[in-house]
């Protein structure tokens, strides 16, 4: 243990209300902890440069997955593990439960939440390329009330998103995609499991007759944010999906991402593999 | 003797306490009035310390602080060159270089007050691979930077390139560091004073290693020094030569503080500062009739092995012994050099040297193969070493040896043949390419040539008034089952329950001296003195008149009883002694360098994506002739345990380097395999007695880390079409080579 452990606090609210209370009288002072699964590693290597924490994790306003007739939603709260368990979800959101199911290993999907996973920003994260694929919605709650934001304007740069030092994820909201779509999702991370991704790719595409009707292509570790690749996607949406829109949009996506070389990896794997992992998506039979 | 244990599985003399949270390892053990120790280290690869500057904020009148100017004795770890020093004085010759030492009750203020610590370093060039130190770019070491260098010569090689119809084939192959991540990280507890002498517990391998060495650091009598093991958590060769400085450290600060100090490694210390498995680079030349037969091997075997020397010289003696291979070749030379570079320094693992330089030889007999069109398989048939011939230091092999019969039965249970034929088949146009390999090898066990004589390892056995038996060995159980099989050892030279046998906790003020636990050595050489022991007991009783055989358990005890009332203690102790026949040039380099062999070929399926460019291990099978198997679950368990560590060493651990320090010291970004990774191992043992091991048995510890290497990259080259020469084979380099210029950065 490398942290000064008696500089840090940790207080157990009884209420969202009583949270969102001591985010309003002190801004910026208290941050949430959820599952630690993030928190904690920076406390053990010393890097946990903010002190004051409140718990979340008895906070029941942010738990529990429910079902309209649009949308499936979320709450902060759900641990991966709950991901795998829902039915709803294996059903219409595949990507999702994937990346759930390769998420650390079974003691971290235990206590992992999806609103941690989020609020960490972690341009390597898993679940974030499939909520962004399925266009999902973020809700910030604080004591001014409640917003809903595209989670494709969440991450603004590197490890920053645009909640508000008072804001609390909520839930998500995703919205049901058609039957019959094509939901390709791919963690790159060399071992099997506690791997962070090199590249991870989420890709849903609903075609008409061959011709694309709705696509949205997301990457992981490719860029200092999770990327939502709204070019590449443009230039494909309402064309006819064969090998000249496939090769235009492999053109495309390599100059919309933005891969570095680190510990981990290489940009030039990175951008390899993206580009691999999207012909892959885009490839017969449809 | 009796057979009722050997061979058996019986449960695991410290399995209960293991499995039930019961056993204490040395962080769980706490001492009154203890402080906790850390260590202050190099931040730069090689330069001169100019300044240290203790921070503001840490009430420094509470700590105790230790620099080189406070050791009693000599600053020098006792090994083999004695140049590593417990601290760095004026120069650090590597980054995490201890150079000065903390310690303080409140552990977490301790943390702070390391942060707090600056050391000014003026920077000196350094030296980070092994080629710029072959090139001399820098002398960071010495006058040439070579901490040792070999020679074997068999035959005349230089005769045999110019003989007509020869075919020669080249090639250069390298190796990376491999951190051997035990569970446990490095940890001590000590006590010292001039008046009570020092005495050191923890986690290691050899307590008369960091016995020696605390004798000298203090200038203390040896009866003065006591090391005792703590339950260890693991060592694959990390806990040989390491603790020895951490033991000296933690020692440092309680002799200065006169409190006990308790010094535990966290997990990035751990990888980043202590040893790691030597780097390789092996140049081959090789002369190779049409028919394939070998005629010249020309091997050139480097090792880097960091800053200081500490045991380079003996991992590069067995890496340069085991560069030729299982193989009958008239003509060899090996020429091989330990070279110094700024990287912390190398050290034991699993192995020894030898896995490096057996994946370099296998993966080029592929190549030669290729380059006289034979099957692997079939050139290595070719040249099978086999009893009456002689290893490359002319070492005649006394024993059956059937490498063909090792060969066959690895392919029937892999289905080599038709794996092969297949995957060539289906693998046009599969994204998924498949591929199937295989490497034949041999690994010697104990200490190299005479090290065994100079070592003479002593156990003794000492029997109760009770009946029960005790075996008295510095060996340790790491993990690996030494308490186990010695129970087992001793109980059947005894004809007693395994039940009535305890091996006693390796402590140098109660067990003599019976060598260090590595080398593969602890099963055949001090086995062989734990039943030699126990047999002589056995003798004392009846030479007193006191026990006949056959007898009962009963009989021996009312013997036992009757002995020590008599005679005041049962003991016997056995020395080490050489076969007959035996014979070590130290000098040449030649003749016996090992009393045993274990023989083994190992066969590996893989799987490359191309989408990808992950290389996957599908299927393993690894046979082995290993003398005779003392715990089948035990022996099975050391053989799948090494092969996940090759599994780990050729496809997912990369140690990143950056200006000579570990840039990926944490379990996150440096990548070992997870079970999910690994595939099913299939082991399977020919057994073929050998006299000079306890029951026959003979070393099996590092074998199974020398195979997997070559054979998945001889798989991979079967899936790729490409030849791969190094390894960690990382899914990025398998992208540069398969995807060459058309990649786009
Ligand atoms: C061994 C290991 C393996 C891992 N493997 C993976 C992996 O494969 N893929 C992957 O993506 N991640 C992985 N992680 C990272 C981590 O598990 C996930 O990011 C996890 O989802 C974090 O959730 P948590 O609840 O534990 O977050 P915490 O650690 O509690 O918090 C993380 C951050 O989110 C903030 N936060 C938490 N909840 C909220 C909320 N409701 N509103 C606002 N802010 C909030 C916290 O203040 C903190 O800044 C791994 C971690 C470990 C230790």
């Amino acid at each position: 243990m490398r942290a000064y452990l008696p500089a840090y606090e940790l207080v157990v609210t009884r209420t969202l209300e009583d949270a969102l209370a001591l985010l309003r009288d002190e801004p910026g002072a208290w941050r949430p902890l959820a599952g630690g699964t993030d928190l904690m590693v920076l406390l053990e290597a010393g890097r946990l440069e903010h002190r004051k924490f409140f718990s979340v994790r008895q906070l029941a306003e942010l738990r529990g997955i429910e079902e309209s007739d649009g949308h499936v939603t979320i709450g902060a709260l759900t641990t991966y593990t709950e991901v795998q368990r829902s039915r709803v979800l294996a059903r219409e959101f595949p990507m999702l439960v994937r990346a759930a199911g390769e998420t650390g290993g079974v003691a971290i999907q235990n206590r992992g939440t999806l609103g941690g996973n989020i609020a960490n920003a972690s341009p390597a994260a898993d679940s974030p390329p499939a909520l962004l694929a399925y266009g999902a919605e973020v809700e910030l709650v604080s004591s001014r009330g409640s917003r809903w934001v595209a989670y494709a304007d969440f991450h603004t740069g590197y490890k920053q998103t645009l909640m508000q030092p008072d804001e609390l994820i909520a839930r998500v909201r995703l919205p049901r995609p058609r039957e019959g779509a094509r939901h390709f999702y791919r963690k790159v991370g060399t071992r099997r499991a506690q791997a962070i991704s090199k590249v991870c790719f989420a890709g849903l595409a609903e075609l008409d007759g061959g011709v694309v009707r709705e696509v949205r292509i997301a990457l992981g570790s490719v860029a200092p944010v999770v990327l939502r690749c709204r070019r590449t996607e443009a230039l494909l949406r309402g064309r006819r999906l064969d090998a000249e829109s496939a090769g235009a949009a492999l053109e495309e996506i390599a100059k919309e991402i933005a891969p570095i070389d680190d510990v981990r990896s290489t940009a030039r794997y990175r951008a390899r593999v993206a580009r691999n992992l999207l012909a892959e998506f885009l490839a017969p039979p449809f | 003797m009796s057979d009722q244990n050997i061979g058996k599985p019986v449960p695991r003399k410290e399995g209960r306490a293991k499995v039930t949270g019961a056993a204490r390892y040395v962080d769980d053990l706490a001492v009154p009035g203890m402080l906790y120790g850390v260590t202050v280290r190099s931040h730069v690869a090689r330069g001169r310390i100019s300044e240290i500057i203790f921070g503001d904020r840490i009430p420094w009148d509470e700590f105790t602080v230790v620099t080189a100017r406070d050791i009693p004795g000599a600053n020098a770890v006792a090994l083999i060159l004695n140049d590593q020093p417990y601290l760095a004085d004026r120069i650090v010759n590597h980054a995490e270089e201890p150079i000065l030492l903390l310690a303080h009750e409140d552990k977490y203020l301790l943390e702070e007050a390391r942060r707090a610590v600056r050391v000014e370093i003026e920077p000196l060039p350094a030296v980070f691979s092994i080629e710029d130190s072959l090139a001399k770019k820098e002398i960071v070491w010495g006058e040439d930077n070579v901490f040792k260098s070999f020679l074997v010569e068999k035959g005349n090689v230089d005769e045999v390139w110019d003989s007509p119809g020869l075919v020669v084939v080249e090639g250069v192959y390298a190796t990376g560091a491999q951190e051997q991540l035990y569970i446990e990280t490095n940890g001590v507890i000590a006590t010292a004073s001039r008046e009570e002498g020092v005495v050191v517990q923890g986690s290691m391998q050899c307590p008369y290693y960091v016995h020696k060495a605390l004798v000298k650091l203090f200038d203390l009598p040896e009866d003065k020094v006591r090391v005792i093991q703590t339950e260890t958590g693991g060592g694959f060769g990390g806990k040989e030569e390491y603790p020895s400085m951490i033991a000296g450290h933690a020692a440092l600060l309680a002799w200065k503080s006169g409190r006990p100090v308790k010094m535990i490694y966290d997990r990035a210390e751990d990888m980043t500062a202590t040893t790691k498995r030597h780097p390789s680079r092996t140049r081959h030349r090789t002369a190779v009739t049409r028919a394939g037969q070998l005629l010249g091997m020309e091997i050139d075997f480097v090792i880097d092995g960091g800053a200081y020397a500490t045991l380079s010289a003996v991992v590069l003696s067995r890496g340069t012994i085991h560069a030729a291979g299982p193989y009958n070749c008239p003509n060899v030379r090996i020429r091989s050099r330990a070279v110094a570079t700024n990287a912390p320094p190398h050290g034991a693992f699993r192995g020894f040297g030898a896995p490096q330089s057996i994946f370099a030889l296998e993966r080029h007999l592929d190549k030669v193969a290729a380059a006289v069109g034979l099957a692997p398989e079939e050139l290595r048939r070719r040249n099978f070493i086999s009893r009456g011939e002689t290893t490359a230091t002319g070492q005649v092999i006394r024993e059956e040896v059937d490498m063909g019969a090792l060969l066959d039965r690895a392919f029937e249970l892999s289905d080599y043949h038709a794996k092969r034929e297949r995957f060539s088949r289906e693998n046009v146009g599969n994204k998924i390419k498949r591929g199937i390999g295989f490497a034949s090898f041999m690994h010697g066990a104990g200490f190299t040539g005479s090290g065994e004589k100079y070592l003479q390892s002593v156990v003794g056995c000492e029997a109760t008034a009770e009946g029960r038996v005790r075996v008295l060995a510095a060996s340790t159980e790491i993990g690996q089952g030494t308490n186990t099989i010695f129970a087992q050892i001793a109980a059947d030279a005894l004809g007693l329950d395994y039940e009535r046998v305890e091996v006693v906790r390796p402590d140098t003020a109660s067990v003599p001296n019976s060598g260090p636990t590595v080398a593969s050595r602890t099963c055949m050489i001090v086995g062989k003195l734990v039943e030699s022991a126990a047999l002589q007991l056995k003798q004392t009783l009846a030479g007193a008149g006191l026990l006949q055989e056959p007898y009962t358990a009963e009989e021996f005890e009312r013997a036992c009883r009757e002995y020590i009332e008599k005679n005041g203690a049962l003991k016997s102790f056995s020395q080490y002694r050489q076969p007959e026949g035996v014979e070590w040039d130290d000098e040449h380099y030649r003749g016996d360098a090992y009393g045993a062999y274990a023989w083994a070929v190992y066969v590996a399926e893989v799987s490359v994506d191309t989408l990808t460019y992950e290389a996957r291990v599908e299927d393993f099978v690894a046979v082995q002739e290993v003398g005779r198997v003392i715990h089948p679950v035990l022996a099975a368990g050391q053989i799948e345990g090494g092969v996940a560590q090759g599994v780990g060493w050729t496809l997912y651990e990369s140690v990143v380097w950056a200006g000579g320090r570990m840039a990926n010291g944490q379990m996150t970004n440096y990548i070992i395999p997870t079970s999910a990774d690994i595939p099913p191992i299939r082991v399977h043992f020919f057994e073929n007695p050998y006299a000079g091991g306890p029951a026959g048995a003979k070393g099996i510890g590092e074998l199974p880390m020398d195979g997997p290497a070559p054979a998945i990259l001889n798989a991979v080259e079967h899936a790729t079409g490409v030849r791969f020469d190094s390894v960690p084979l990382t899914p990025e380099a398998i992208m540069e080579a398969l995807e060459g210029e058309a990649v786009k950065a």
